[in-house]
């Protein structure tokens, strides 16, 4: 029996199985056969799993224990997210063919429950880009043009989810990289707040900035799977201690009085004006639902793009320096001694992209340039939060653009870096922040999905879950399919 | 100082490992002479996607060091990364705290040979991860143990008040003697435990100015580093007197030679690119905190020796031989208050108890003995039950580990005291040697010998000398 999944919700799918009408194993065969049937097009996956997927849906279906929403449901998982046994690149060739002996701690949730990982997904080199176009092994593509990009850099979890193959994936979020590819791909998007969701066992990036978060096609379904993966984590001292709400609770469709603040430094300049019309009519729409919408302003927005660019690569060029070629992964051949061995592991091992942020981020904190870069950021970073601190004090969420654009096509940017790092610009400051952000589809230009971008208070995912649910329940623009779906 | 014209500046920053159950950033445990890399874990081996957890107990012992050091406790750290390439540091960065180090404006008072007191300040003290180690085959390899990888250490950096390697030696001495007091750890110098790195410079006498200083790291002997001052200081005047100059260098101290070896020119300070490390929180410090851990923080050397002169009348120079290290001076407190005379308890540990772990080379701990079967014993010899003579064989018994009592009782170990039973023996011996008697009275006191010999026969050696000869000469003068 094939499942498909543009046509089951989390919720319908837990149903069924709970009925019997359909197995955890017809549901691992379901997305094996999705991927079979679309991968040559979206190339959405590094590695997948099929026999160990159908062993654990199979050990599922015998136990019938489908207490959690996600028990028995097929779950595709970013490549830079630990799975113990199964090869995690993070899409670099330093880590080609690396097997990591321990889980991370949102996949032991999710294994804990009885979700089924049926593979790891292709994204940028060490989630370093917004296209997926860094990758070693391969050009994921847009679920709605393969012509396009997926954004990134979890772009191969977005189109997972986009094209049909898989229920629900998980990406990583340290500029936009869950956020700017869910808009892209038009499906739902969340970067929890700092310390929601355990890092343990997600290769860094930027440890203060790194996010684990859901894809899926429904706010509602990315609640439910937020509630399985949040919480403290003994192992990850960032990790927040506060209690984990039931994210669902204010999926009522009401937005009635919900205050809304719409930064005017979110529609200025590189804004592609069709986006800005699409995401204004999104706005209109919640104003008619019932929310007080007014235009804020967040005055240090400009300077997010360069602080971030200076204290990602800074904190990067430190997380990434332990690959060596000593202990694991990728060595270099032909060495002449300790200092050579390094030099040509990672010369050979790291891509284009990571080598740009490696040396952006060690001349940042050099002794001479740590005070004009590095703290400065550091700052620049203290007032984004001081902008957002006092919307926060009149208003719910703030709305605006996921993404200055729609995807953009293949190859078109990835010579282009400065341009690339400018597209980060409205989903930077909520990572500095640390602020949950929720990408949902906000309508279509030029027959690409355009993302409205849905930030709330630190640790109040609901409202935000409140909010995008409100507008995807009216707009019900979930409803409508890209091409591919067609292959099914 | 003085060498010719100059005075010499040394400023010494050592390194103390603290013997916490844990590392300082992972589960695995801290633990010497263990195969290579059996106290690992991924953390440790900076696999990707790892993180630290600060260990608490490292943060607590290095307050007690503060504190033991008089040092100001800082209300709020936060750690660093110190980042730099080295198969002994797997994740590239070592962790630490360059800008909020745990204890500031310390001091430690140094006897100086001479007698005198010299106050040495403290700058600041931090709390970092040891490194691994590396070791050179010959077979064109080099081998990596992580083992002791993250071990925590507390960096202890004085204030250049140092000036002659005589007082360097003397201050490093009783910074270890203050940090084996605080029980963070045993300071071993030849298990690595402890170790300095020491910055010498020299100058003409009166001038205000340092002279460049001179670096040399990682020796882990207080002899070593004192030959290194000593040919360090010759040298360094000889270069100017020589009209030369002194660069800045790291060099080596060469043992065989008893002489230093220029390493590398510093040409500028090394770029670690030390910044906050993002994936620990902050800790704040408040003063219920540091109450707590003052509260468990053990009493220092000094406290104890005034004790021990002042409560007990234990001689000032025994004192300081039972506080050489923390497990003596806790195994004498330990023996005191179960209930041994603190006198004698002294004198059997260093005496009796320190020639036997001499002779076994052994520490203390690693004996079978314990305080309370020490006291035990003494408490027999106090009471009269045992004589000092049979008190060496219930010696060797609770060195191995039995009990006093009853090694003693099983052994007929006892001595008798009891008047009546003396008696009964004593009127024996006599009524069968009247030739003694005769003796007696005729003045050779030779015949008490004797006739003592008789009654130590008879009673099997368990007779109380004391309290017998005293009777004995009493029924004498009655015949």
């Amino acid at each position: 029996m094939t499942i498909n999944f543009f046509d089951n919700d989390l919720t319908s799918l837990h149903e069924q199985l709970i009925n019997k009408d359909i197995t955890a194993v017809d549901l691992a065969q379901s997305t094996l056969d999705n991927i079979d049937k679309t991968d040559d097009k979206l190339n959405a996956f590094i590695t997948t799993n099929p026999e160990e997927a159908l062993v654990q849906a199979k050990k599922i279906d015998e136990q019938s224990d489908f207490t959690n929403i996600l028990s028995g449901l097929p779950v595709a998982l970013k490549d830079n997210l630990a799975t113990n046994g199964i090869q995690t690149t993070g899409a670099s060739r330093i880590l080609e063919n690396f097997k990591p002996v321990y889980d991370a701690t949102v996949v032991d949730k999710l294994n804990t429950v009885g979700a089924i990982s049926v593979g790891k997904t292709n994204m940028d080199e060490f989630a370093m880009g917004g296209s997926t176009e860094t990758s070693y092994y391969k050009t994921t593509t847009n679920a709605w043009d393969q012509t396009k990009v997926p954004g990134g850099s979890s772009g191969g979890s977005a189109a997972a989810v986009a094209g049909g193959l898989v229920p629900f994936a998980l990406g990583s979020d340290t500029g936009g990289s869950i956020r700017q590819p869910a808009a892209f791909n038009g499906i739902v998007g969340l970067k929890p707040t700092y310390g929601r969701v355990s890092r343990w066992g997600l290769f860094a990036m930027a440890s203060s900035l790194d996010q684990v978060g859901p894809f899926t096609r429904t706010v509602k379904d990315n609640a439910l799977v937020l509630n399985t993966i949040a919480g403290f984590d003994a192992k990850d001292s960032t990790s927040s201690t506060r209690e984990v709400p039931d994210f669902t609770s204010k999926l009522t469709g009401d937005v009635k009085g919900l205050k809304i603040a719409v930064p005017k430094e979110y529609f200025g300049e590189g804004i592609d004006p069709k986006v800005a019309k699409t995401v204004k009519a999104a706005i209109a729409q919640l104003e008619a639902l019932g929310a007080i919408v007014d235009e804020v302003s967040l005055p240090h927005t400009k300077y997010g793009v360069a602080a971030y660019y200076i204290i990602m690569s800074s904190e990067a060029s430190s997380n990434l320096q332990r690959y060596d070629g000593v202990r694991y992964g990728f060595r270099a051949d032909d060495v002449k001694n300790l200092e050579d061995l390094y030099i040509k592991t990672r010369s050979e091992g790291f891509g284009d992209e990571v080598k740009r942020r490696i040396m952006l981020g060690t001349f940042s904190l050099s002794a001479g340039a740590y005070d004009a870069f590095f703290k400065k950021a550091a700052k620049i970073r203290t007032l984004l939060i001081e902008d957002f601190n006092k919307v926060f004090a009149d208003y719910d969420v703030i709305v605006g653009p996921t993404a200055p654009t729609v995807a953009y096509g293949l190859g078109e940017e990835i010579d282009d870096p400065t341009a690339m790092y400018l597209a980060d610009v409205l989903t930077i400051p909520v990572n500095l922040a640390g602020l949950p952000g929720l990408s949902v589809n906000a309508g279509f230009v030029d027959g690409l999905p355009v993302g409205l971008q849905i930030i709330g208070k630190p640790f109040d995912e609901a409202t935000v879950y409140q909010t995008g649910y409100a507008f995807e329940q009216a707009s019900r623009l979930f409803e409508q399919l890209p091409d591919i779906a067609k292959q099914y | 100082m003085a060498t010719g014209n100059f005075e010499t500046t040394i400023g010494l920053e050592v390194h103390v490992e603290m013997q916490t159950n844990s590392k300082l950033m992972s589960p695995s445990p801290v633990h010497y002479g263990d195969k290579p890399n059996e106290n690992t874990n991924v953390i440790d081996f900076g696999y990707p996607g790892v993180l630290p957890v600060a260990n608490k107990g490292a943060i607590e012992f290095g307050m007690r060091a503060a504190l033991a050091l008089h040092a100001t406790v800082s209300p709020f750290i936060r750690w660093d990364r110190k980042n730099y390439f080295y198969p002994d540091n797997p994740k590239a960065y070592q962790t630490t705290q360059s800008q909020t180090p745990l204890g500031t404006n310390g001091y430690l008072d140094v006897t100086l040979p001479d007698g005198n007191v010299k106050r040495v300040r403290i700058k600041e003290m931090h709390v970092e991860e040891d490194a691994g180690k590396n070791t050179h085959g010959t077979d064109g390899y080099s081998y990596v143990d992580l083992n002791r990888q993250g071990t925590p250490l507390i960096e202890i950096v004085s204030e250049p008040d140092i000036a002659s390697p005589d007082e360097a030696y003397a201050y490093l001495e009783q910074l270890r003697q203050a940090i084996l007091f605080t029980g963070i750890s045993e300071a071993k110098m030849q298990e690595g435990q402890m170790r300095a790195d020491v910055n010498i410079s020299i100058r003409p006498f009166g001038s205000s100015e340092y002279g460049t200083k001179v670096e040399m790291k990682n020796i882990n002997s207080f002899n070593y580093v004192r030959n290194a001052l000593i040919f360090e200081e010759k040298r360094q005047a000889e270069v100017l007197r020589a009209g030369g100059i002194i660069q800045q260098e790291t060099r080596r101290y060469n043992e065989p030679t008893k002489s230093t070896i220029l390493m590398r020119v510093k040409e500028g300070a090394d770029d670690y690119r030390y910044f906050p490390e993002p994936d620990l929180a902050p800790i704040v410090i408040d003063q219920s905190w540091i109450n707590k851990v003052a509260n468990e923080l053990p009493k220092s050397a000094g406290e104890r020796q005034n004790e021990y002169v002042s409560d007990f009348g234990i001689a000032a120079y025994d004192a300081e031989v039972l506080t050489q290290t923390l497990a003596m001076s806790d195994f004498y407190d330990a023996t005191v208050a179960a209930g041994a005379d603190a006198k004698r308890a002294a004198n059997y540990l260093i005496g009796d108890v320190n020639a036997f772990m001499n002779k076994h080379q052994i520490e203390l701990q690693e004996t079978q003995l314990t305080p309370e079967h020490l006291a035990g014993m003494i408490k027999l010899i106090e009471a009269g039950t045992i004589s000092t003579k049979q008190a060496k064989q219930v010696f060797e018994a609770i060195m191995v580990g039995e009990d006093p009592e009853a090694f003693a009782k099983k052994n007929g170990l006892v001595q008798i005291s009891d008047p009546a039973i003396l008696l009964g023996w004593i009127t024996e011996v006599l009524d069968n040697n009247p030739q003694s008697i005769e003796d007696f009275k005729g003045g050779k006191d030779r015949a008490t010998g004797y006739l003592i010999g008789q009654l130590m026969k008879m009673s099997k050696g368990q007779a109380n000398p004391g309290i017998m000869n005293k009777m004995l000469l009493e029924e004498l003068a009655k015949r």
